[in-house]
């Protein structure tokens, strides 16, 4: 079984696999039984400055989207951060780091945008022997009314101020979360690098409304018949999180900072993705919510399978191992031709693929009065559609026509060198810069 | 009381909870959250494949998908726009051989969608509001006859009302509903259900029911034709066929049509008595029935003693599995040739048979069955031909359901074409509707 040890930041855990800052994470008894059901690491719920604790709402903090079979797909919550006594977390955590020395224990903060209450704060957490802080410029709801969260998260320049305070006043690593609730992510990761943070961390929740209550026209979850934006996470988030895990990671400002990568991680095949893409770890919440902390079992025994199978001795072996391989649109290889197949011994006949591309793409699959489904390479583009909705995996597969056969559709000759929209002759740049 | 060990015919063989359990719904009614996650289940197919082996042609794809969002009422309206009769249907029809054997999931993981159960759910929820979902369109002036109140007339009268047709309803029974008051198991019909299900359709008005008139002796096809612009037959099968073996007309050798209608029209079946030493011989569905229904009943042995093998028998496997669950035994190769006892019957003799392809053939061989009731169900015939022209032994009708006078039509099991099902004669009550409307309007 594969080792996976995990080391980031010179934090070492047991695997990749830490608990995000969340509820999970709130409390001594919680994290105590993470730690023994198997979990890498955790970042403890975010604290605030001393003083009366903030206030979460009294009635529900979250609302869901289901796939079949109430799977769920997004969560949504409304709740704030810790709502206990900051003394009571500081003790706790500095007896479970004293138990568990061999786990990461990332304290998350967010206090105002003031320097004196980050430097308040700083020993106090250093304090507990924790490995690092993780600096919530995420939170999109509640704490962003007053001026916490996703505000300072939205701002690069306040970001690597902050950034900046905490280099100044902490010696151990400096993670900073950012939020997705911006159009490029690359402006606050540069931010908090140039303000000296040891890594970022992302994507903390996306502004969402989940669901509205139909007899009560009001947004669920519904507080007293009024509701509010709530952040978005779970499986549903994940395309949108390892989207932006790979602007960072091959931008070349902010390629190699390290990443903890977050968003809807809920199986071991998740977390290698988001590592691909070159995070170093990643971190979980939605899932353990929904399942309990068990799940890590299944993580730790998928990744270690993987990673024998494919001779990886170390998670560093593989981590970033795609970001050379995402790239603009423009340097997609426009001679590369494929061809939808569909298996006809795998095929169920339910006819979803046909319905998708005659209704809605490029009228390529025939049906015939038995119900046997083929594919018109004459008409095929190869958009993959029919094998999104086929409910069989692998039942239609994307076959690559090899360079130097023709093309049914465009009745060319598919060429075998490579060539983008950057130097094709419809491109209309392409002239302009002659 | 009596016991299952009690010699000859009696009642009371079990307690009475026992009975009233053995009786119960065969499928219990999907609760709402099993309703959404066997609705979950279906793939919403193009052009679907269970939806063309229904035979009324339901939308069961729309139909789950509405259940699926909340709207079991819209489903059920989209069941009841095909098939007025979906709420029996839903209980009766051999799923396992219709759209449940076409069900894609059926391919894939070898358990299809259960689109029956999801039927039930939906046309039990709307019909429990107690309103008639469908208004009459303007009155058109013409009247209809159809004689006959089981499936084939009450989907085509229906069909007619809503059309703005005025309709006059006969039937040679007490009770409308035909074999779905009569015929079919108790425990695929609870609680009434063919009776109220049959208040409910009429909701649509415009409907007029007279019971205990008989074709061919209270009501004549020329007097129909006189006073009707049209007529519909749905007769069904009156006569039930004979053995033909000696010792037929013993005490306790009966039609297992009989048997069933009693069970059916019992308040208190534990009244009903039966045979301590079953014997069915037949190989349908009537079999499965009044064996299954015995043997819920108290008898202690019973046995169907069908003459071919198991594959010729017209009960579904489905079917067959279920009789052998509740502890029937299917005897195959078995022909009766003499049913012996001194005035009551005691023992029945069958040779064994087979098929060499040139016809079934007994082997000489003989085997006794000891048995103290012995039900036929070998079939039923037309009882009246009304002069109409036959194909085989039943009615000729046309894919419409006209017969070889103009202005007659006919449909359900007393017409040639089908296959003696509830959802096949609700189907042709509903299309013969249809074209003895267009007829009438002129449009054809």
């Amino acid at each position: 079984m594969a080792d996976l040890t995990t080391d980031f930041l010179g934090i070492k855990s047991p695997n990749p696999f830490w608990l995000a800052s969340a509820p999970p994470t709130d409390k001594e008894y919680n994290v105590r039984r993470a730690f023994e059901a198997g979990w890498g690491g955790v970042v403890w719920k975010t604290l605030g400055a001393e003083g009366p604790p903030v206030v979460n709402v009294n009635g529900p903090r979250y609302g869901a989207i289901y796939g079949a079979d109430r799977r769920l797909l997004g969560l949504n919550n409304i709740e704030l951060i810790t709502d206990r006594d900051l003394q009571t977390n500081l003790d706790e955590i500095t007896r479970v780091k004293a138990d568990y020395p061999d786990r990461a224990i990332i304290v998350s903060i967010m206090v105002p945008c003031e320097e004196d209450a980050w430097k308040a704060i700083l020993p106090k957490v250093a304090a507990t022997g924790a490995d690092g802080i993780e600096l919530n410029f995420g939170c999109p709801h509640g704490m962003a009314e007053r001026g916490m969260g996703s505000a300072v998260g939205q701002v690069p320049e306040y970001i690597q101020m902050v950034t900046e305070w905490c280099k100044k006043y902490y010696d151990k690593p400096v993670i900073v979360k950012l939020t997705p609730n911006i159009t490029d992510v690359r402006k606050p990761a540069q931010a908090a690098k140039n303000g000296g943070a040891d890594a970022v961390s992302l994507i903390n929740t996306i502004n969402s409304i989940t669901s509205v209550d139909l007899d009560a026209m009001a947004p669920q979850p519904t507080i007293d018949g009024k509701g509010t934006h709530g952040g978005y996470c779970g499986p549903a988030v994940k395309p949108i999180a390892m989207s932006m895990v790979s602007e960072i990671a091959r931008d070349p400002g902010t390629h190699g900072l390290p990443i903890s990568g977050i968003g809807g991680v809920t199986t071991w095949r998740d977390a290698a993705e988001f590592m691909a893409l070159g995070c170093g770890n990643v971190q979980v919440c939605t899932a353990v919510m929904t399942y309990g902390f068990k799940i890590v079992e299944e993580m730790i025994s998928g990744l270690s399978q993987w990673m024998d199978e494919k001779g990886y001795t170390s998670t560093a072996d593989f981590v970033g191992m795609a970001v050379p391989n995402v790239t603009d649109w423009q340097y997609l290889n426009l001679n590369y031709v494929a061809k939808a197949k569909i298996s006809q011994d795998d095929c169920i006949k339910c006819g979803r693929c046909y319905a998708a591309c005659e209704d809605t793409s490029h009228q390529a699959i025939a049906m015939s009065e038995d119900r046997t489904f083929s594919v018109i390479d004459e008409e095929c583009v190869a958009c993959n559609l029919c094998v999104d909705v086929c409910p069989i995996e692998n039942c239609i597969t994307m076959e690559a026509i090899t360079p130097g056969e023709i093309d049914p559709r465009t009745g060319k000759i598919v060429e075998k060198d490579y060539a983008n929209w950057t130097t094709h002759p419809n491109n209309p740049s392409n002239f302009a810069a002659e | 009381m009596s016991s299952q060990m009690t010699p000859g015919i009696a009642a009371a063989r079990l307690p009475s909870e026992t009975v009233e359990t053995h009786f119960a719904d065969l499928h219990a009614p999907l609760a709402p959250h099993e309703a959404s996650v066997a609705a979950d289940r279906c793939y919403f197919c193009h052009d679907a494949p269970c939806m063309t082996a229904c035979p009324t042609s339901i939308d069961i794809p729309l139909f789950i998908r509405q259940i699926s969002t909340g709207t079991a009422e819209a489903a059920a309206k989209t069941i009841f726009d095909q098939n007025i009769l979906g709420g029996m249907c839903a209980r009766v029809c051999p799923t396992e051989e219709l759209c449940e054997q076409a069900c894609v999931r059926e391919a894939a993981e070898g358990k299809p969608v259960e689109i029956g159960r999801l039927q039930r759910h939906a046309t039990d929820k709307l019909m429990a509001k107690q309103s008639h979902p469908y208004d009459r369109a303007a009155a058109t002036g013409k009247t209809v006859a159809v004689v006959g109140a089981g499936p084939a007339g009450l989907a085509s009268a229906h069909r007619l009302a809503m059309l703005g047709h005025d309709v006059a309803m006969f039937d040679a029974l007490p009770k409308s509903g035909g074999l779905n008051e009569y015929g079919i198991a108790a425990y695929k019909s609870t609680d009434d259900f063919a009776a109220r299900e049959v208040d409910w359709l009429l909701g649509i008005g415009g409907i007029t029911v007279e019971n205990g008139k008989r074709l061919g002796a209270d009501l004549s096809l020329d007097q129909l034709q006189a006073d009707f612009d049209a007529v519909f037959l749905a007769v069904g099968l009156g006569g039930v066929n004979a053995l033909h073996t000696p010792g037929e007309d013993k005490n306790g050798v009966e039609d297992a049509v009989d048997f069933i209608k009693a069970l059916r029209q019992s308040s208190d079946l534990t009244k009903l008595p039966v045979g301590r030493d079953v014997v069915v011989i037949g190989g349908g569905m009537t079999a499965v029935d009044a064996a299954v229904q015995s043997k819920l009943l108290g008898a202690q042995n019973v046995t169907i003693a069908y003459r071919r093998g198991r594959e010729g028998m017209s009960a579904s496997s489905y079917e067959q599995d279920l009789a052998a669950s509740k502890g029937v035994r299917l005897m195959f190769n078995v022909q009766p040739v003499a049913l012996r006892g001194n005035g009551t019957v005691r023992e029945v003799e069958l040779e064994y048979t087979s098929d060499d392809g040139n016809g079934l053939k007994g082997t000489g061989e003989m085997i006794r069955l000891q048995a103290d009731q012995v039900f036929k169900a070998i079939g039923q015939t037309l009882e009246t031909d009304a002069g109409l022209e036959l194909s085989g032994r039943k009615i000729a009708v046309t894919e419409t359901g006209r017969t070889s006078v103009a202005g007659v039509w006919a449909g359900g099991d007393c017409a040639s074409g089908g296959d003696d099902l509830t959802v096949t004669a609700v189907a042709e009550g509903r299309d013969a509707a249809m074209d003895i409307h267009a007829t009438l309007m002129g449009s054809n």
